[in-house]
């Protein structure tokens, strides 16, 4: 690891990030601030509100049925894609002419456009005429994603987990064929089984990628969008309707500034908390 | 109980590969066709879908303008991320870890909460509805992940490296571009791919910034969605198409992907 | 404790060899006894990482059989052959503590806690970890470590043999000596066969009773450190052991003497044995030359101070001629000349020690007792 000296001067290097990110930061930062705590009527009259907005949202069923539909959400996703992400990884070949096809078609989910994914999903799981719809149906259950609120949510997740498991998968790849083989030859002549290969060797060298992949997930999944909107609209009703579409549908469908902006900051801070805990808890690791 | 091993990357990559299947399916066959019957394959295979979309202007421009933002914002953020990172790799500064960690919390921003703001501050600075906005916005979430990988990369060449270029008389700019860059192609590519692979893919702010001029591939297809005549053949080729370029994208970098992924710290 | 016999092996890495250079090892017949303790020694590449494998049954070798007392463990995994390996960089359990890396191998044959306890602290004992046995393994330094994986090896009663890959590359140089003579001992308490890979002749020299010597895929020599040294089987070997290496000199054999540039060098074993030979050389180590009034001309070139000596190089034509010079004595400059102890000059015949046999290779001998 190459040691650092100190410059003041490398400020100048940093400048153009800092300066870039700021602009797009800082400014809507302090705009949402600004709705957050004040009250209009239209014609850009504004009155000082305080605390108002926060009240009002922290208080609101619909915050609390938005924030307790997305936290369901986001716990299946991870409890489904992380194990899954990391058993394909396992399974993987470590050499040979396989692994960049292998590599390749699993990336591809994870660069179609979101809302490609969504419509994709939608053609695919249509009762009528949809493969997937169609499957279903026909082995006798009765499945019909726009009607029914459990058929929504089933068709919501399989597509997050189609969409995302990937990027587990290549997470945790990049962290298996890290390890030397003198591991495995090691735990070989040690007469180490298959599960406590896994247990003692893989799984605390992929501690790192994993930790980022939590991460990530989390994040993404928190604060997912697109897809959803495209496949349900949030609905049948709002049975899908997670933080991001609830936000949306306030800012930019009802124009209330107020509670959209409280809202907003809100989810920021949920979202910061999260990924702070885990940030430290990475950056604590490497300092080991 | 071993043969069984390669098959579980077999069926996950046949679960892959489904949807597309089927999404390529529909892009053969005309929307009276999907709506009228069900078949595993065109019975009237059709390139009218595809005609239609390299013929029209509103559709191809779609293309035209998603590639055009993507590029600009790829450029942007690696022309600034490489000094940055640059520094952190190389330099203590005052509050530099704040700084790292300020940058990270734009990536954890939900993009929802910068909808209305990016809206009316582009507004305010007249680049509504141009790929230069959609560029900018994109640059809040590009920049940090950008930063963090190039630094990565950055942090495992020794700093001998740059010593050995002043002793030889190298200034500081010849060095940066003609030895230090060179030495990390591998982590620019990597980070060109994430660029690319998070803009190309994000629709919220990339629609609300653009109305007419500048609508990407993305916002067409959804207008076209929502609008009446549910015209299922023509959307599934358009997003037949969008498949293509990160396809392209994936293949160049496909022998960097482990390692990117590795984010060069392992 | 195991006999170890190898017959008749060759490996390639190659799916198709064809030609001799595409065998990692190319004809190895090698007979180890019991509770040696052996060095591999040999350049980059000389095929010893390969063999040791093929022992430890991490590779299955092309051509060939591999005997344990007799037996036939060449389809044999790792795990069944009682062996046990150190690698160049410590492999330890990360998450466990020095306790319970030394009890895994223990464990997972199934041996009963109370004799795991019993075995954990004996060896600890013996490798100065018992302080330590608490702690995470983790935690320790990279000597610390190794001596870990060294432990590993020696908690099972039922190990064969212990081979070690380079063990010490990581290791501070100020402790390598260290954990050298702490092997040594080690190996002389225990008296389990030892076989030790390494590129580094003083490694190998201190810790070996017998050493194999192999250059490119074939074993050219087996010996005492002695035997190594004073008669060396191949010039490979005299110029590969021993700093700076024996001198070998091209030479020509007529009415019954050895010339060399027109001087006769005596030597004490005769001439014979190089009937068929191509390439005649003359090998005599630094140690026995010296000045003399009378013998080969030379010019004094170099005099380098190596501490507890000093190194003169001195040419005769094209040829270099090294020798070896107490400090502070008088170093003649210009021409001199030099004479070569008869008793310890060698005459080679194709790179091979002449008379030890007609252009074959010593790969066929056993490495005797400790």
């Amino acid at each position: 690891m190459a040691t650092k000296t100190d410059n003041q001067k490398a400020w100048f290097f940093v400048l153009p990030v800092v300066v870039l990110v700021a602009f797009n930061a800082l400014i809507p930062l302090m705009t949402v601030v600004n709705y957050s705590v004040q009250e209009t009527f239209g014609n850009n009259l504004f009155f000082w509100e305080g605390v108002g907005w926060f009240e009002q949202v922290l208080h609101s069923e619909r915050f609390h049925a938005a924030l307790g539909r997305q936290l369901m959400f986001t716990g299946i996703i991870l409890a489904i894609e992380i194990p899954l992400g990391v058993a394909i990884a396992l399974t993987m070949p470590r050499q040979g002419p396989w692994v960049p096809v292998c590599l390749v078609l699993m990336a591809l989910p994870l660069l179609i456009p979101w809302n490609v994914v969504g419509s994709m999903w939608n053609i695919f799981a249509l009762p009528e005429i949809g493969l997937l719809g169609r499957a279903i149906n026909a082995m006798g259950i009765d499945y019909n994603f726009t009607q029914q609120p459990l058929a929504a949510w089933f068709t919501v997740i399989l597509m997050d987990v189609w969409h995302w498991t990937s990027l587990v998968v290549l997470l945790a790849y990049a962290g298996l064929i890290s390890i030397p083989d003198a591991y495995y030859q090691a735990a070989k002549i040690d007469g180490a089984k298959a599960w406590a290969v896994f247990r003692h060797i893989q799984l605390p060298k992929m501690k790192r990628v994993l930790t980022i992949a939590i991460l990530l997930r989390f994040i993404d999944s928190f604060m997912i969008y697109t897809e959803p909107a495209v496949l349900t609209g949030g609905g049948p009703g709002n049975s899908t309707t997670f933080l991001s579409i609830d936000l949306v549908k306030i800012a930019l469908g009802q124009f209330d500034l107020g509670p959209a902006a409280a809202m907003s900051l809100i989810y920021f801070v949920i979202t910061l908390l999260v990924s702070w805990v885990f940030y430290t808890l990475m950056t604590r690791d490497d300092a080991k | 109980m071993k043969r069984l091993i390669p098959l579980v990357p077999a069926l996950y990559i046949l679960f892959l590969m489904l949807p597309i299947y089927w999404l390529l399916n529909m892009s053969f066959k005309t929307t009276n066709e999907i709506l009228g019957s069900f078949s595993l394959w065109p019975n009237e295979f059709t390139l009218e879908n595809y005609r239609t979309i390299f013929t029209d202007p509103t559709w191809y421009m779609g293309y035209v303008n998603s590639l055009t933002y993507v590029s600009i914002n790829t450029a942007i953020t690696l022309v600034v991320a490489l000094p940055a990172a640059y520094a952190f790799s190389r330099y203590r500064f005052l509050g530099d870890k704040h700084l790292f960690f300020w940058l990270l919390t734009n990536r954890m921003a939900p993009p929802a909460i910068f909808a209305l703001p990016f809206f009316q501050l582009y507004s305010a600075v007249g680049l509504f509805d141009t790929p230069l906005a959609v560029a900018l916005a994109h640059v809040l979430f590009n920049i940090p992940l950008t930063v963090w990988i190039l630094e990565g990369f950055m942090s495992g060449i020794p700093k001998e490296l740059d010593e050995t270029a002043y002793v030889d008389g190298y200034s500081f700019p010849r060095f940066f571009f003609r030895i230090f860059l060179p030495t990390i192609k591998a982590g620019i590519g990597v980070s060109a791919f994430f660029c690319f692979m998070f803009s190309w893919v994000e629709l919220l702010l990339a629609k609300t910034l653009t109305a007419v001029e500048a609508k990407p591939i993305a916002a067409i297809m959804t207008k076209t969605a929502s609008s009446a005549g549910y015209e299922l053949g023509l959307l599934a080729a358009a997003g037949v198409l969008t498949i293509i370029p990160g396809a392209f994208v994936i293949y160049f970098v496909r022998n960097y992907i482990a390692k990117g992924f590795a984010l060069g710290r392992v | 404790m195991a006999k170890i016999g190898l017959k008749a092996l060759r490996h390639s890495y190659l799916p198709n060899p064809t030609a001799e250079a595409d065998w990692a090892l190319r004809q190895i017949d090698l007979d180890w006894s019991d509770g040696g303790a052996y060095a591999l020694l040999g350049p980059s590449g000389c095929g010893k990482t390969t063999l040791l494998n093929i022992i430890s049954g991490l590779l299955t070798p092309t051509e060939g059989t591999v005997l344990f007392d007799g037996r036939d463990v060449t389809a044999l995994p790792p795990d069944q052959r009682n062996i046990a390996q150190v690698f160049q960089f410590p492999v330890i359990y990360d998450t466990m503590t020095v306790y319970n890396n030394l009890a895994f191998p223990l464990r997972n044959r199934g041996i009963g806690e109370a004799r795991v306890d019993t075995r954990v602290r004996e060896i600890a004992e013996m490798l100065e970890l018992t302080d330590m046995l608490g702690q995470r393994a983790s935690g320790l330094s990279p000597d610390g470590k190794q001596k870990i994986s060294m432990g590993r090896g020696l908690v099972r009663e039922d190990v064969n043999v212990i081979m070690f890959d380079e063990p010490l590359t990581v290791i501070d140089p100020h402790l390598k000596w260290k954990l050298r003579s702490k092997l040594k001992e080690l190996q002389q308490k225990v008296r389990v066969t030892m076989i030790y890979v390494t590129h580094d002749q003083t490694e190998a020299l201190t810790f070996a009773d017998q050493v194999v010597v192999m250059q490119d895929g074939v074993v050219v020599q087996i010996g005492s450190p002695v035997e190594l040294f004073e008669r060396p089987a191949h010039t490979f070997v005299g110029h590969f052991i021993g700093s700076p290496g024996m001198n070998v000199l091209p030479c020509e054999v007529r009415d019954g003497g050895a010339f060399f540039q027109g001087v006769h060098v005596p030597i004490d074993e005769g001439i014979g044995g190089i009937e068929g030979s191509r390439r005649l050389e003359i090998g005599v180590r630094p140690e026995f030359v010296r000045f003399a009034d009378a013998g080969i001309p030379v010019e004094v070139f170099k005099v380098s101070d190596a501490g507890r000596h000093r190194i003169i190089e001195t040419r005769a034509n094209a040829a270099r001629i090294h020798l070896l010079a107490p400090i502070g004595g008088p170093v003649p400059e210009g021409t001199a000349y030099l004479a070569f102890d008869p008793a310890r000059t060698r005459l080679y015949a194709d790179g091979w020690l002449a008379g030890a046999n007609s252009g074959g290779n010593t790969g066929s001998n056993s490495g005797g007792g400790a």
